[in-house]
């Protein structure tokens, strides 16, 4: 069973939906700390404000999801979901991430090598330096468009699994064991998307 | 590298695509689900439908043809027309939009912007302006003028001030249409355009006026557009999307090639 988290972060249904179109049936999308325990694989959607993951603590699912992926339970967070696996985000620094990757995600900055920088970063950019040895990117070329819709940005780490630029690069994706996250949106990213979350369901 | 985005828009009326030069002469040109999986095929990058008669009656019609055309859609898709409060958006939302498109109702609220965006987020929620140039101004594009009702009534509002207010209250995009161009294919408003975007922070589509992949390299060099919108040339065979991306790209913008 695949435990979809609700932590009422934006809109889940173009995440669900593009589960069952690869032919995930067995999920649910849950608030139960129970449920996360339980779940074969975890996915932390979200888009909107950092401040919104508090609700993870609350619920009682910051601890539950630490329980899980310690047993080695496929995780995967997707936009304000990757954010959330670092220590924090400058969007909210009263708010804890799970700390599971080092540093803090922070804003894009308003100017890059002298030329004003638009932000949110909103559009089609390409993936690069896919590490080799990623399980979620398989099958993805350095170079394949994905979509993405952000304000901040997390840093680049050793677990970065690929990189994009916008004001110098950051992490597109972060990978080390179970533990996943996409800052761009597979479920509005066409073939490329839909080849990220085929990974992640065959893990 | 970004790349620029090229948006197919279905104009709906009745659970049936039309077209329309100058909002008149409507066309049938066919179902929305099955044109807006042409386009994903064919290499747009962005799907918007808008509800162009937006009838209470017709609500039921607009969320069964959403949720029949997100249904296996995986790009960013986009519903605007009739969206009069929070809970109209969310109904959207809940068939299967990412983003919606409002217009005349943030103009008669403002407040509406930052309702659908604290729970749907600011990526969510496109402004969309009609705009028309003030003739006879010293500054007819500076002062171009706000207009809804498909372009007929005046707002009194100043294009540039609405757009950096919507974003001021939240808008995650603005939706840029310029009803002196629009359905005639001579080009996009690209001063207008240029204007807007250097106003804002947040992207600027612009729509009205494609004609030709020129118009579209013209509104992302000159413009400086993030995204631009058709409708017309797509629909009748002229070009699909991946060879007007190829032609754009050759002009020197950035585009999702191959795609």
């Amino acid at each position: 069973m695949i435990a979809v988290i609700d932590y009422k972060a934006g809109n889940l249904t173009s995440v669900v939906k593009a589960l069952r179109f690869l032919g995930a049936n067995d999920f649910v999308v849950t608030q139960s700390p129970a449920a996360v325990l339980s779940a074969d694989k975890i996915v932390l959607p979200g888009v909107g404000h950092f401040r919104s993951t508090r609700l993870l603590e609350d619920l009682g699912l910051t601890q539950a999801t630490r329980e899980s992926i310690a047993t080695g339970t496929p995780f995967l967070g997707i936009c304000v979901g990757l954010q959330w696996l670092y220590q924090g985000s400058t969007e909210a620094p009263e708010t804890t991430g799970l700390g599971h990757f080092p540093g803090q995600c922070e804003r894009f900055p308003a100017a890059f090598e002298g030329n004003d920088l638009k932000s949110p970063h909103v559009g089609w950019n390409s993936l690069e330096n896919i590490r080799p040895d990623s399980r979620l990117l398989k099958n993805v070329a350095n170079g394949s468009f994905v979509y993405y819709t952000h304000s901040w940005r997390a840093p680049l780490s050793v677990d970065t699994a690929a990189t994009t630029l916008y004001g110098g690069p950051f992490t597109a994706a972060i990978e080390r064991g179970n533990v996943m996250g996409v800052q761009f949106h597979p479920e509005k990213s066409a073939e490329t998307g839909l080849q990220v979350l085929r990974n992640f369901l065959a893990l | 590298m970004l790349t620029k985005r090229i948006i197919a828009c279905l104009d709906v009326r009745g659970g049936r695509v039309v077209k329309g030069v100058q909002f008149v002469d409507i066309v049938d040109a066919g179902d929305p689900a099955e044109l807006a999986h042409r386009h994903a095929r064919g290499g747009a990058d962005e799907i918007v439908l808008l509800d162009i008669t937006a009838t209470h009656e017709g609500r039921g019609t607009l969320l069964e043809t959403v949720k029949r055309t997100a249904a296996s859609l995986f790009v960013p898709f986009t519903v605007g027309g009739g969206i009069r409060s929070a809970e109209d958006a969310a109904a959207v939302f809940d068939a299967g939009a990412d983003k919606v498109s409002i217009n005349s109702s943030a103009i008669a609220r403002p407040a509406l912007i930052g309702e659908i965006g604290a729970s749907f987020g600011a990526q969510a929620v496109i402004v969309a302006i009609d705009a028309r140039r003030t003739k006879g101004s010293s500054d007819p594009v500076g002062d171009a003028e706000v207009f809804v009702s498909g372009g007929r009534k005046p707002t009194g509002l100043r294009v540039i001030e609405w757009a950096v207010e919507a974003e001021a209250r939240g808008a995650g995009e603005i939706l840029l249409t310029s009803m002196d161009s629009d359905g005639v294919r001579g080009g996009f408003d690209c001063e207008l355009t240029r204007r807007v975007s250097e106003a804002v922070q947040i992207p600027v589509i612009a729509s009205g006026g494609a004609g030709s992949a020129a118009h579209f390299a013209e509104v992302f060099l000159v413009g400086r557009a993030d995204a631009a919108l058709a409708a017309s040339i797509f629909h009748f065979g002229v070009t699909d999307s991946r060879a007007l991306k190829a032609e754009v790209a050759a002009a020197g913008v950035p585009m999702r090639l191959p795609c």
